[in-house]
Protein backbone atom coordinates (compact mmCIF):
# COMPACT_ATOMS: atom_id res chain seq x y z
CA UNK A 1 0.00 0.00 0.00
CA UNK A 2 2.71 2.07 1.23
CA UNK A 3 5.88 2.52 -1.26
CA UNK A 4 8.64 4.65 -0.51
CA UNK A 5 11.80 5.21 -3.55
CA UNK A 6 14.94 6.65 -2.41
CA UNK A 7 13.62 9.19 -0.33
CA UNK A 8 15.86 11.86 0.89
CA UNK A 9 15.49 15.01 3.37
CA UNK A 10 17.20 17.80 4.91
CA UNK A 11 16.54 19.98 7.71
CA UNK A 12 18.65 23.60 6.54
CA UNK A 13 21.68 22.35 5.48
CA UNK A 14 21.86 18.90 7.54
CA UNK A 15 21.20 15.90 5.52
CA UNK A 16 19.53 13.29 7.59
CA UNK A 17 19.04 10.66 5.60
CA UNK A 18 19.12 9.56 1.73
CA UNK A 19 18.10 6.67 -0.70
CA UNK A 20 15.60 5.36 1.90
CA UNK A 21 13.28 2.70 0.03
CA UNK A 22 11.00 0.72 1.57
CA UNK A 23 7.07 -0.85 1.43
CA UNK A 24 4.68 -1.45 4.05
CA UNK A 25 1.55 -3.44 2.84
CA UNK A 26 -1.42 -4.03 4.17
CA UNK A 27 -1.67 -5.25 7.73
CA UNK A 28 2.10 -4.88 8.19
CA UNK A 29 3.76 -2.60 10.99
CA UNK A 30 7.07 -0.55 10.14
CA UNK A 31 9.03 0.11 13.31
CA UNK A 32 11.33 3.36 12.70
CA UNK A 33 14.33 3.58 14.93
CA UNK A 34 17.07 5.46 15.29
CA UNK A 35 19.06 8.27 17.64
CA UNK A 36 17.77 11.54 18.44
CA UNK A 37 18.15 13.74 15.35
CA UNK A 38 18.44 10.89 12.41
CA UNK A 39 15.12 12.46 11.29
CA UNK A 40 12.57 10.18 11.96
CA UNK A 41 9.76 13.02 12.71
CA UNK A 42 10.34 14.36 9.48
CA UNK A 43 10.11 10.61 7.81
CA UNK A 44 7.13 10.27 9.08
CA UNK A 45 5.94 13.86 8.43
CA UNK A 46 6.82 13.43 5.08
CA UNK A 47 4.80 10.41 4.76
CA UNK A 48 2.07 12.65 5.62
CA UNK A 49 2.78 15.15 3.54
CA UNK A 50 3.39 17.94 6.06
CA UNK A 51 6.85 18.17 4.68
CA UNK A 52 7.90 17.63 0.87
CA UNK A 53 11.28 15.18 0.20
CA UNK A 54 14.39 16.73 -0.93
CA UNK A 55 14.15 13.68 -3.15
CA UNK A 56 12.62 10.12 -3.76
CA UNK A 57 9.06 9.38 -3.97
CA UNK A 58 6.10 8.54 -2.10
CA UNK A 59 3.21 6.16 -3.48
CA UNK A 60 -0.13 5.41 -1.57
CA UNK A 61 -2.47 2.92 -2.66
CA UNK A 62 -0.17 2.62 -6.15
CA UNK A 63 -0.38 6.42 -6.94
CA UNK A 64 2.59 8.89 -6.06
CA UNK A 65 1.51 11.44 -3.41
CA UNK A 66 2.82 14.91 -2.58
CA UNK A 67 2.61 17.11 0.33
CA UNK A 68 -0.82 17.97 1.85
CA UNK A 69 -2.42 15.38 -1.45
CA UNK A 70 -5.90 14.97 -1.01
CA UNK A 71 -6.25 11.19 -1.35
CA UNK A 72 -3.68 10.91 1.36
CA UNK A 73 -5.37 13.01 3.41
CA UNK A 74 -8.43 10.95 3.20
CA UNK A 75 -6.55 8.10 4.83
CA UNK A 76 -3.87 8.93 7.24
CA UNK A 77 -4.23 9.67 10.43
CA UNK A 78 -0.76 11.25 12.23
CA UNK A 79 -0.29 11.49 15.76
CA UNK A 80 2.48 14.09 16.64
CA UNK A 81 4.13 15.24 19.57
CA UNK A 82 1.60 18.01 19.37
CA UNK A 83 -1.52 16.10 20.80
CA UNK A 84 -3.87 18.40 18.95
CA UNK A 85 -6.24 19.25 21.86
CA UNK A 86 -7.04 22.67 23.23
CA UNK A 87 -6.47 23.02 26.86
CA UNK A 88 -10.20 25.01 27.36
CA UNK A 89 -12.52 22.13 25.86
CA UNK A 90 -13.13 18.41 27.89
CA UNK A 91 -12.09 15.33 26.49
CA UNK A 92 -14.73 14.64 24.77
CA UNK A 93 -15.68 17.81 23.34
CA UNK A 94 -12.12 17.68 21.19
CA UNK A 95 -12.60 14.16 20.22
CA UNK A 96 -15.80 15.22 19.20
CA UNK A 97 -14.26 18.27 16.98
CA UNK A 98 -10.87 16.34 15.54
CA UNK A 99 -13.35 13.56 14.18
CA UNK A 100 -15.74 16.17 12.74
CA UNK A 101 -12.45 17.34 11.09
CA UNK A 102 -11.08 14.13 9.76
CA UNK A 103 -14.52 13.52 8.44
CA UNK A 104 -15.68 10.52 10.49
CA UNK A 105 -19.04 11.19 12.05
CA UNK A 106 -19.55 9.82 15.28
CA UNK A 107 -21.85 9.71 17.62
CA UNK A 108 -21.16 10.99 21.28
CA UNK A 109 -21.63 7.57 22.75
CA UNK A 110 -19.29 6.41 20.44
CA UNK A 111 -16.70 8.62 22.01
CA UNK A 112 -17.71 7.96 25.50
CA UNK A 113 -17.03 4.33 24.90
CA UNK A 114 -13.77 4.86 23.40
CA UNK A 115 -12.63 6.89 26.19
CA UNK A 116 -14.04 4.42 28.81
CA UNK A 117 -11.54 1.66 26.74
CA UNK A 118 -8.51 4.31 27.39
CA UNK A 119 -9.86 4.32 31.13
CA UNK A 120 -10.42 8.06 30.74
CA UNK A 121 -14.25 7.37 32.21
CA UNK A 122 -13.59 9.77 34.72
CA UNK A 123 -11.65 12.73 32.56
CA UNK A 124 -13.87 12.62 30.01
CA UNK A 125 -15.66 15.74 30.94
CA UNK A 126 -12.90 17.49 32.87
CA UNK A 127 -11.15 20.58 30.40
CA UNK A 128 -7.61 18.64 28.92
CA UNK A 129 -5.47 21.65 30.89
CA UNK A 130 -6.43 19.19 33.57
CA UNK A 131 -4.98 15.93 31.88
CA UNK A 132 -1.65 14.97 32.67
CA UNK A 133 0.86 13.99 29.83
CA UNK A 134 0.00 10.51 29.36
CA UNK A 135 -3.59 11.10 29.71
CA UNK A 136 -3.70 13.52 26.79
CA UNK A 137 -1.82 10.97 25.10
CA UNK A 138 -4.72 8.26 25.79
CA UNK A 139 -6.85 10.74 24.42
CA UNK A 140 -4.54 10.62 21.37
CA UNK A 141 -5.11 6.90 21.08
CA UNK A 142 -9.25 7.00 21.55
CA UNK A 143 -9.04 9.18 18.34
CA UNK A 144 -7.49 6.58 16.40
CA UNK A 145 -9.66 3.74 17.81
CA UNK A 146 -12.38 5.98 16.16
CA UNK A 147 -11.05 7.39 13.31
CA UNK A 148 -11.37 5.44 10.40
CA UNK A 149 -7.87 5.64 8.34
CA UNK A 150 -6.00 3.45 6.77
CA UNK A 151 -2.93 4.35 7.80
CA UNK A 152 -1.50 5.17 11.55
CA UNK A 153 1.96 7.52 11.60
CA UNK A 154 2.55 7.66 15.10
CA UNK A 155 5.81 9.50 16.00
CA UNK A 156 6.71 8.04 19.51
CA UNK A 157 3.67 6.51 20.34
CA UNK A 158 4.63 5.09 23.65
CA UNK A 159 6.01 8.41 25.38
CA UNK A 160 4.60 9.22 28.76
CA UNK A 161 2.11 6.12 28.57
CA UNK A 162 2.36 3.95 31.39
CA UNK A 163 2.49 0.30 31.38
CA UNK A 164 -1.64 0.05 31.19
CA UNK A 165 -1.86 2.64 28.39
CA UNK A 166 1.23 0.65 26.37
CA UNK A 167 -0.88 -2.23 26.32
CA UNK A 168 -4.31 -0.38 25.18
CA UNK A 169 -1.50 1.21 22.54
CA UNK A 170 -0.75 -2.65 21.63
CA UNK A 171 -4.14 -4.01 21.57
CA UNK A 172 -5.12 -0.93 19.73
CA UNK A 173 -2.42 -1.59 16.87
CA UNK A 174 -2.64 -5.30 16.86
CA UNK A 175 -6.13 -4.65 15.74
CA UNK A 176 -5.58 -2.30 13.21
CA UNK A 177 -3.30 -4.71 11.39
CA UNK A 178 -5.49 -6.97 11.69
CA UNK A 179 -8.12 -5.33 10.14
CA UNK A 180 -5.44 -5.31 7.29
CA UNK A 181 -4.32 -2.03 8.06
CA UNK A 182 -0.35 -0.34 8.06
CA UNK A 183 0.92 1.41 10.90
CA UNK A 184 4.19 3.26 10.65
CA UNK A 185 5.80 4.45 13.97
CA UNK A 186 8.88 6.10 15.30
CA UNK A 187 10.13 4.12 18.09
CA UNK A 188 12.98 4.19 21.36
CA UNK A 189 11.64 1.09 23.11
CA UNK A 190 10.24 -2.39 21.75
CA UNK A 191 6.55 -2.08 20.54
CA UNK A 192 4.47 -5.03 20.38
CA UNK A 193 1.74 -5.34 17.70
CA UNK A 194 0.55 -9.08 18.38
CA UNK A 195 1.19 -11.46 15.61
CA UNK A 196 1.26 -9.09 12.63
CA UNK A 197 4.10 -8.64 10.53
CA UNK A 198 6.95 -6.54 11.58
CA UNK A 199 9.38 -4.77 9.56
CA UNK A 200 12.26 -1.99 11.57
CA UNK A 201 14.36 0.22 9.62
CA UNK A 202 17.26 1.78 11.89
CA UNK A 203 17.95 5.54 10.63
CA UNK A 204 21.44 7.00 10.62
CA UNK A 205 22.95 3.80 10.73
CA UNK B 1 -7.67 -3.14 32.19
CA UNK B 2 -10.97 -3.00 30.28
CA UNK B 3 -10.92 -4.34 27.26
CA UNK B 4 -10.97 -1.92 23.68
CA UNK B 5 -14.91 -2.59 22.34
CA UNK B 6 -15.13 -3.03 18.67
CA UNK B 7 -16.14 0.85 18.34
CA UNK B 8 -16.19 1.14 14.22
CA UNK B 9 -15.56 -1.70 12.12
CA UNK B 10 -12.24 -1.02 10.22
CA UNK B 11 -12.41 -1.32 6.63
CA UNK B 12 -8.70 -0.12 6.03
CA UNK B 13 -8.28 -1.47 2.82
CA UNK B 14 -11.32 0.26 1.93
CA UNK B 15 -11.13 3.85 0.97
CA UNK B 16 -13.95 5.26 2.78
CA UNK B 17 -15.35 7.91 1.05
CA UNK B 18 -16.52 11.34 3.50
CA UNK B 19 -18.76 14.29 2.58
CA UNK B 20 -15.82 16.56 2.19
CA UNK B 21 -17.92 19.82 0.75
CA UNK B 22 -16.06 23.15 1.69
CA UNK B 23 -18.96 24.56 2.86
CA UNK B 24 -19.01 21.57 6.02
CA UNK B 25 -15.63 22.38 6.60
CA UNK B 26 -16.18 26.26 6.46
CA UNK B 27 -19.09 25.11 9.20
CA UNK B 28 -16.94 23.24 11.18
CA UNK B 29 -14.28 25.74 12.24
CA UNK B 30 -16.89 28.78 12.83
CA UNK B 31 -18.58 26.15 15.24
CA UNK B 32 -15.53 25.75 17.03
CA UNK B 33 -14.01 28.88 16.88
CA UNK B 34 -17.48 30.15 18.33
CA UNK B 35 -17.35 27.40 20.92
CA UNK B 36 -13.67 28.72 21.88
CA UNK B 37 -14.31 32.28 21.76
CA UNK B 38 -17.62 31.45 24.41
CA UNK B 39 -14.91 29.55 26.26
CA UNK B 40 -12.97 32.77 26.78
CA UNK B 41 -15.58 35.47 26.91
CA UNK B 42 -13.14 38.11 28.97
CA UNK B 43 -10.71 37.81 26.84
CA UNK B 44 -13.38 39.37 23.93
CA UNK B 45 -14.32 41.43 26.71
CA UNK B 46 -10.95 42.98 26.83
CA UNK B 47 -10.81 43.81 23.36
CA UNK B 48 -13.86 45.52 23.37
CA UNK B 49 -13.56 47.52 26.17
CA UNK B 50 -9.78 48.59 24.80
CA UNK B 51 -12.05 49.94 21.77
CA UNK B 52 -14.98 51.73 23.96
CA UNK B 53 -12.06 53.27 26.04
CA UNK B 54 -9.92 54.04 23.12
CA UNK B 55 -12.48 56.42 21.33
CA UNK B 56 -13.97 57.68 24.20
CA UNK B 57 -10.83 59.38 25.43
CA UNK B 58 -10.45 61.25 22.02
CA UNK B 59 -13.47 63.32 23.33
CA UNK B 60 -12.24 63.77 26.84
CA UNK B 61 -8.68 65.42 25.41
CA UNK B 62 -9.32 67.44 22.71
CA UNK B 63 -10.94 70.72 22.66
CA UNK B 64 -14.73 71.02 23.21
CA UNK B 65 -15.65 72.32 19.99
CA UNK B 66 -18.95 70.36 18.13
CA UNK B 67 -16.94 71.17 14.62
CA UNK B 68 -13.70 69.62 15.31
CA UNK B 69 -15.45 66.41 17.04
CA UNK B 70 -17.95 65.40 13.79
CA UNK B 71 -15.17 66.36 11.69
CA UNK B 72 -12.56 64.01 13.50
CA UNK B 73 -15.30 61.23 15.15
CA UNK B 74 -14.99 58.82 11.78
CA UNK B 75 -11.34 58.91 12.06
CA UNK B 76 -11.25 57.96 15.66
CA UNK B 77 -13.70 54.98 15.54
CA UNK B 78 -12.00 53.38 12.53
CA UNK B 79 -8.38 53.91 13.87
CA UNK B 80 -9.71 52.59 17.59
CA UNK B 81 -11.59 49.42 14.93
CA UNK B 82 -8.39 48.57 13.11
CA UNK B 83 -6.44 48.50 16.61
CA UNK B 84 -9.18 46.22 18.17
CA UNK B 85 -8.63 43.96 15.56
CA UNK B 86 -5.21 44.04 15.35
CA UNK B 87 -5.06 43.32 19.01
CA UNK B 88 -6.85 40.05 18.45
CA UNK B 89 -5.30 38.59 15.50
CA UNK B 90 -2.51 37.15 17.43
CA UNK B 91 -5.28 34.99 18.62
CA UNK B 92 -6.52 33.91 15.58
CA UNK B 93 -3.94 31.05 14.50
CA UNK B 94 -1.13 31.16 17.32
CA UNK B 95 -3.17 28.64 19.85
CA UNK B 96 -3.89 26.49 17.07
CA UNK B 97 -0.05 26.04 16.20
CA UNK B 98 0.98 25.51 19.35
CA UNK B 99 -1.58 22.47 20.18
CA UNK B 100 -0.76 20.51 17.01
CA UNK B 101 -4.80 21.40 15.45
CA UNK B 102 -3.58 23.27 12.87
CA UNK B 103 -1.44 20.29 12.09
CA UNK B 104 -4.82 17.97 11.66
CA UNK B 105 -6.29 20.52 10.20
CA UNK B 106 -3.90 20.71 7.53
CA UNK B 107 -3.94 17.21 6.71
CA UNK B 108 -7.83 16.91 7.16
CA UNK B 109 -9.82 15.56 4.14
CA UNK B 110 -11.45 19.33 4.01
CA UNK B 111 -9.62 22.15 2.14
CA UNK B 112 -7.79 24.11 4.34
CA UNK B 113 -8.49 27.48 2.80
CA UNK B 114 -12.20 26.14 4.14
CA UNK B 115 -10.91 26.09 7.55
CA UNK B 116 -9.44 29.20 7.67
CA UNK B 117 -12.50 30.77 6.12
CA UNK B 118 -14.94 29.38 8.94
CA UNK B 119 -12.21 30.53 10.82
CA UNK B 120 -11.58 34.55 9.77
CA UNK B 121 -15.75 34.29 10.18
CA UNK B 122 -15.75 33.31 13.28
CA UNK B 123 -13.13 35.99 14.36
CA UNK B 124 -15.29 38.80 12.86
CA UNK B 125 -18.71 37.64 13.92
CA UNK B 126 -16.73 37.97 17.48
CA UNK B 127 -14.73 41.19 17.21
CA UNK B 128 -15.77 42.64 14.01
CA UNK B 129 -19.53 42.39 14.84
CA UNK B 130 -19.66 43.92 18.31
CA UNK B 131 -17.47 47.07 17.26
CA UNK B 132 -20.08 47.50 14.22
CA UNK B 133 -22.95 47.32 16.70
CA UNK B 134 -21.42 49.49 18.91
CA UNK B 135 -20.33 52.48 16.71
CA UNK B 136 -24.17 54.27 16.74
CA UNK B 137 -23.42 54.49 20.73
CA UNK B 138 -20.10 55.93 20.64
CA UNK B 139 -20.73 57.92 17.69
CA UNK B 140 -23.27 59.84 20.01
CA UNK B 141 -19.77 61.53 21.99
CA UNK B 142 -18.88 63.01 18.67
CA UNK B 143 -22.34 64.49 18.04
CA UNK B 144 -22.62 62.97 14.56
CA UNK B 145 -25.70 62.92 12.73
CA UNK B 146 -27.94 60.34 11.94
CA UNK B 147 -26.91 60.91 8.08
CA UNK B 148 -23.47 60.32 9.10
CA UNK B 149 -23.43 57.70 11.47
CA UNK B 150 -25.88 55.72 9.07
CA UNK B 151 -22.60 55.44 7.02
CA UNK B 152 -20.13 55.10 9.49
CA UNK B 153 -22.08 52.00 10.35
CA UNK B 154 -22.00 51.07 6.63
CA UNK B 155 -18.88 51.23 6.13
CA UNK B 156 -17.61 49.58 9.18
CA UNK B 157 -19.84 46.26 8.07
CA UNK B 158 -18.03 46.48 4.95
CA UNK B 159 -14.71 47.62 6.38
CA UNK B 160 -14.55 45.51 9.36
CA UNK B 161 -14.66 41.95 7.30
CA UNK B 162 -11.58 43.28 5.27
CA UNK B 163 -9.76 43.45 8.57
CA UNK B 164 -10.13 40.24 9.76
CA UNK B 165 -9.53 38.42 6.26
CA UNK B 166 -6.18 40.45 5.91
CA UNK B 167 -5.56 40.02 9.26
CA UNK B 168 -5.33 36.26 8.73
CA UNK B 169 -2.71 36.63 5.90
CA UNK B 170 -0.76 38.38 8.64
CA UNK B 171 -1.39 35.93 11.36
CA UNK B 172 -0.16 32.85 9.57
CA UNK B 173 2.61 34.52 8.05
CA UNK B 174 3.52 35.12 11.46
CA UNK B 175 3.27 32.00 13.01
CA UNK B 176 6.56 30.11 15.03
CA UNK B 177 7.77 33.78 14.67
CA UNK B 178 9.14 35.37 17.67
CA UNK B 179 7.50 38.43 19.07
CA UNK B 180 4.74 38.03 16.42
CA UNK B 181 2.20 39.87 17.76
CA UNK B 182 4.37 43.46 16.71
CA UNK B 183 5.93 41.77 13.46
CA UNK B 184 1.89 41.45 12.48
CA UNK B 185 0.97 44.84 13.66
CA UNK B 186 4.53 45.84 11.25
CA UNK B 187 3.15 43.69 8.58
CA UNK B 188 -0.40 44.37 8.06
CA UNK B 189 -1.17 47.90 9.22
CA UNK B 190 0.10 49.02 5.88
CA UNK B 191 -2.20 46.89 4.10
CA UNK B 192 -5.01 48.28 6.62
CA UNK B 193 -4.85 51.81 4.92
CA UNK B 194 -6.83 51.82 1.82
CA UNK B 195 -9.25 50.16 4.04
CA UNK B 196 -8.85 53.02 6.65
CA UNK B 197 -8.76 55.65 3.64
CA UNK B 198 -12.09 54.37 2.09
CA UNK B 199 -14.14 53.94 5.16
CA UNK B 200 -13.55 56.80 7.15
CA UNK B 201 -13.61 58.63 3.98
CA UNK B 202 -16.96 57.54 3.04
CA UNK B 203 -18.38 59.65 6.79
CA UNK B 204 -16.46 62.71 5.41
CA UNK B 205 -17.72 62.79 1.85
CA UNK B 206 -21.13 62.64 3.59
CA UNK B 207 -20.30 65.11 5.48
CA UNK B 208 -19.26 67.87 2.85
CA UNK B 209 -22.18 66.49 0.66
CA UNK B 210 -20.65 64.54 -2.13
CA UNK B 211 -22.34 61.35 -1.27
CA UNK B 212 -20.62 58.11 0.28
CA UNK B 213 -21.74 55.83 -2.50
CA UNK B 214 -18.24 56.03 -4.27
CA UNK B 215 -16.01 55.27 -1.05
CA UNK B 216 -18.51 52.16 -0.39
CA UNK B 217 -18.49 50.62 -3.86
CA UNK B 218 -14.49 50.80 -3.11
CA UNK B 219 -14.92 49.25 -0.17
CA UNK B 220 -17.15 46.52 -1.17
CA UNK B 221 -14.91 45.44 -4.49
CA UNK B 222 -12.26 45.36 -1.65
CA UNK B 223 -13.91 43.01 0.34
CA UNK B 224 -14.90 41.13 -2.69
CA UNK B 225 -11.45 40.64 -3.56
CA UNK B 226 -10.49 39.64 0.02
CA UNK B 227 -13.16 37.10 0.32
CA UNK B 228 -11.90 35.57 -3.04
CA UNK B 229 -7.93 35.69 -2.16
CA UNK B 230 -7.46 36.38 1.58
CA UNK B 231 -8.32 32.27 2.54
CA UNK B 232 -5.88 30.99 -0.09
CA UNK B 233 -3.38 32.84 0.74
CA UNK B 234 -3.43 32.60 4.83
CA UNK B 235 -3.76 28.41 3.72
CA UNK B 236 -0.64 29.04 2.12
CA UNK B 237 1.24 30.89 4.54
CA UNK B 238 0.33 28.47 6.72
CA UNK B 239 1.47 25.29 5.18
CA UNK B 240 4.78 26.59 4.77
CA UNK B 241 4.47 27.51 8.57
CA UNK B 242 4.15 23.80 9.04
CA UNK B 243 6.58 22.19 6.98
Amino acid sequence: MLNVQHLAARRGFTHLFADLTFAVDSGEALLVTGANGSGKTTLLRILAGLTAPATGTVRWRGAEVGAFSASMRQDVAFVGHLPALNDTLTAQENLLQLLALSGDAVRLEDVRVALSAVALDRQATLPVRALSQGQRRRVGLARLALARRALWLLDEPATALDAAGATILSELTARHLAGRGCVVATTHQPLAFGSAQVTTLALGS
Amino acid sequence: MKHLPAIVPLLATQSTTRDVAASAGIAWAVRRDLALALRSRAELAVHLSFYVIVVSLFPLAAAPDRNLLAATGPAVLWVAALLASLLSLPRLLAADYLDGTLEQMALSPYPLAALVSGKIVAHWLTTGMPVVLLAPVLALQYDLDSEASAVLIASLLVGTPILSLLGAIGAALTLGVRGAGSLLALLILPLYVPVLVFGAGAVDATRVGVGAAAHLSLLGAGLLIAIVGAPFAAAAAIRIALD
